[in-house]
């Protein structure tokens, strides 16, 4: 069965990620928080293109549902203070 | 006709499109069912097409869009995203803006 960490694992593996949660315990369905600066400039759908291609075809076959929070690192900073 | 033609072709002829599972009045998936309830909460007149009815679009549109899953929402021939950009975009207030553009 799919877990976070695995998941985890390998986007971390393909892209650089300033912080990366994942969160999902029934192995199809998970809740991602990605932080990484190759967001900047990119819509969101490019940005979230970018974590689908990290994960090597893994949404093709096991991975149904993939809720992702994408920011930049500035984005991050701003959330974690609080003043988003 | 491919498949690329026949995507492109219903996507060069409706401003509006959701490529989603069912249909507005029987949607067949959670996610779909959303896309649907935002873009009726915008007012938006928009088209739709049921991927169960075609498996041949079903997984073609993932190739065609580089986007793995469905729904799929496509407004003035630009792919907008999948169910969570349409929920984030709708509760920021871009979606509505942008289907107010077409």
């Amino acid at each position: 069965m799919l877990t976070p960490e695995y998941i985890k694992a390998v986007i971390q593996k393909n892209m650089d990620c300033v912080f990366i949660e994942i969160k999902g315990d029934d192995g199809t369905h998970f809740e991602a928080i990605i932080v990484s600066d190759i967001f900047d400039h990119l819509s969101k759908v490019k940005q979230h293109q970018k974590v689908y291609d990290a994960l090597d075809g893994m949404m093709k076959q096991e991975l149904h549902a993939l809720s992702i929070k994408t920011y930049t690192a500035s984005q991050w900073g701003k959330i974690q203070h609080g003043d988003n | 006709m491919s498949i690329e033609d026949k995507i492109n072709s219903l996507i060069e002829n409706n401003k509006i499109l959701l490529f989603m599972k069912g249909s507005p009045k029987f949607p067949q998936c959670g996610f779909s069912s959303l896309a649907c309830q935002i873009l009726t909460a915008c007012d938006a007149n928009y088209e739709t097409v049921d991927v169960l009815q075609d498996q041949d679009i079903r997984e073609g549109i993932k190739t065609f869009s580089n986007w793995p899953t469905i729904p799929q929402l496509y407004i003035n021939k630009e792919f907008v995203g999948g169910a969570d950009i349409i929920r984030e975009m709708y509760e920021s207030g871009e979606l509505a803006k942008v289907i107010s553009g077409t």
